[in-house]
């Protein structure tokens, strides 16, 4: 008997240290490319922010907190970060909105909106680089497509200034976000809206609901869980937010655009101060996580009441 | 099928108030959509001057093609080639990679397989910039800046988080009785992998490809930070090279934009469902 249990245990040992094996082997390029392009670039990003350094020369000097006390009193940092969080409140109210009503519209429209959801979705397929040029040519004063409208109806000539003026060009952007990122969220929600099993649909019917409180009572509210994510999605994204604004506005004029991505990178990779860069990286990276957290945090409680 | 088909016929009251008003809005975000669109298109069509004489919404006249094989002359299709490869060999390493990892910590029982996937799925919300400064200094280190090979690393790794989030949910739904039977046949995980989930797995590897493919396509600050040199950059660079060398001249600007959006365009329309699906598999797990 024993000897039986005995075989028996060490087959189930030779089969967990097969499987053990089998596993790591599987891991093990994922594993690796973590390491290297996750865990030591963060690592790395707070050691470098102890630093003074251009990133090209070998010497660099080790300065301590020094950096982390520059960033705590930066203003044009901390004015980027509110700047930052402008656009998350804007996109979270504009694009999510949006993107539900769209993807709503399609769901109870039917297969002949179909054309709807192509020509939508088109600003998607545009890189960001793209769009910024796009829409600084189709802004633009001279030759722009607002101010070509608004000199049509004036019946003189009109310019208006969207990405030149400070507290217009913020909100400039924010639009342009949204014209940008809304066909995601639609696209989002409208797969949310097909992973609800249609027998749902049936019962609801069976039980005498029209198509529209089907949509309002059921559908909606079994989004939940995808809204709660397109909104964390959209959170971090507004607040890493750096292609567009980069090949648009460059941050100007004046910084009224500047966002904590293209700080960081105006400080490395144009004035190429990597420690104090590498610092602003780091706090950007202590913020969102801290931020994302507490929305769900937040989130979750809600759910519970 | 069917259900979708019962869906439609119900469809609301075409008549009601609040209907109507739901087409207007539709159709104003159509034409808010469309406008950019229509002005890229249009004015590529242009002479550098014409376009302030002739008015941005006005058809061109003449249509002048001139843009368009200048642009292709003036080595359009090097920067198009240089993100099709990138693209393809980042595209394939990572499903590769992905399908790999997704394999045991979808269907195998080990120690740690929980903690090693709420890692894996947590670098997600890794912002990338903030590995930007290691990864040029690692790369420069590696004597690898300024070359293709720089770029492949990031795309593979930056698009590991979520691509293996989706095939953990996809794998998970393939019946494990399938991988028993071969088991029992003497088939080891290996020949298991590579003959059941992987053929298996197809429909969800095609949507990431899709999806990661457009990203991957698209990106620009890893490419602006690790590649120098003209001849080696990608297309989301390429817009920024035409515009330093023809700094007035907005309708070549816009007949690069035009080119470069093309093919997307295509493989959406040719793909759309596929894409969709792919955000679905995204979806069910919120």
């Amino acid at each position: 008997m024993a000897t039986k249990n005995d075989n028996f245990s060490s087959l189930a040992n030779i089969r967990k240290k097969r499987i053990r094996l089998a596993a790591t082997v599987f891991l093990l390029p994922t594993f690796l490319l973590i390491a290297v392009y996750f865990i030591y670039p963060v690592i790395d990003t707070f050691v470098i922010s102890t630093y003074k350094w251009n990133g090209i020369s070998a010497d660099r000097t080790f300065v301590g907190i020094q950096n982390w006390v520059t960033l705590l009193h930066d203003k044009l940092f901390w004015s980027a970060f509110g700047r930052n969080v402008i656009i998350m409140v804007f996109s979270i109210i504009l694009q999510i909105p949006l993107g539900l009503f769209l993807a709503t519209f399609l769901e109870q429209g039917g297969k002949k909106y179909n054309f709807l959801k192509v020509i939508w979705f088109l600003p998607y397929l545009m890189s960001s680089v793209a769009i910024a040029f796009l829409f600084t040519y189709a802004l633009a004063t001279n030759g722009g497509i607002f101010s070509s409208l608004a000199s049509l109806f004036a019946g003189k000539k009109v310019t208006v200034d969207l990405l030149g003026r400070s507290p217009h060009a913020l909100f400039t952007v924010i639009g342009v976000m949204a014209w940008q990122y809304t066909p995601f969220y639609m696209v989002y929600f409208l797969a949310g809206y097909g992973n609800i099993d249609p027998a749902v649909y049936e019962a609801a019917i069976l039980d005498g609901a029209t198509r529209r409180q089907y949509t309002r009572y059921i559908a909606i509210p079994l989004l939940g869980p995808i809204f709660k994510t397109a909104c964390t999605m959209s959170l971090i994204g507004s607040l890493k937010y750096f292609d567009l604004i980069w090949n648009m506005t460059q941050g100007g004029p004046v910084n009224s655009t500047e966002l904590m991505a293209t700080y960081m990178y105006k400080l490395s990779f144009q004035q190429f101060n990597m420690g104090y860069g590498s610092c602003v990286a780091a706090g950007m990276f202590i913020l969102i996580t801290v931020i994302a957290l507490l929305f769900q945090k937040v989130f979750v409680v809600k759910e519970d009441y | 099928m069917r259900d979708k088909k019962a869906k439609q016929a119900k469809g609301p009251k075409k008549t009601s108030v609040a209907w109507t008003i739901a087409i207007i809005l539709a159709l104003f975000w159509m034409i808010l959509t469309l406008v950019p669109f229509v002005f890229m298109i249009l004015n590529s069509f242009r002479k550098q001057f014409d376009m302030l004489q002739q008015g941005v919404f006005h058809l061109p006249d003449p249509w002048y093609f001139k843009n368009y094989t200048d642009v292709i002359s003036n080595g359009f299709f090097g920067y198009f080639l240089r993100s099709i490869i990138v693209v393809a060999v980042s595209l394939v390493l990572m499903l590769i990679i992905s399908a790999f990892a997704a394999y045991p910590l979808s269907r195998m029982n080990f120690k740690f397989r929980e903690l090693i996937y709420a890692g894996v799925v947590a670098m997600m919300s890794v912002p990338m910039h903030v590995t930007l400064i290691p990864i040029f200094k690692l790369t420069t280190d590696l004597g690898m800046y300024d070359s293709l090979k720089a770029l492949i690393g990031p795309y593979v790794a930056f698009a590991l988080p979520m691509s293996i989030f989706v095939l953990v949910a996809f794998m998970k739904t393939i019946p494990r009785e399938l991988e028993e039977a071969a088991e029992i046949d003497g088939c080891n995980r290996f020949r298991n992998f590579f003959t059941i989930i992987l053929p298996l797995s197809k429909p969800g590897l095609a949507t990431l490809a899709i999806y990661n493919g457009v990203a991957m396509w698209n990106e620009f600050a890893f490419a602006n930070t690790l590649i120098q040199s003209p001849s080696k950059k990608t297309l989301p660079l390429a817009l920024g090279q035409f515009k330093g060398e023809h700094a007035l001249d907005i309708p070549i600007i816009l007949s690069v934009l035009t080119l470069s959006v093309l093919p997307m365009i295509i493989l959406f329309i040719v793909f759309q469902d596929k894409l969709v699906k792919g955000m679905m598999a995204g979806a069910v797990k919120g």
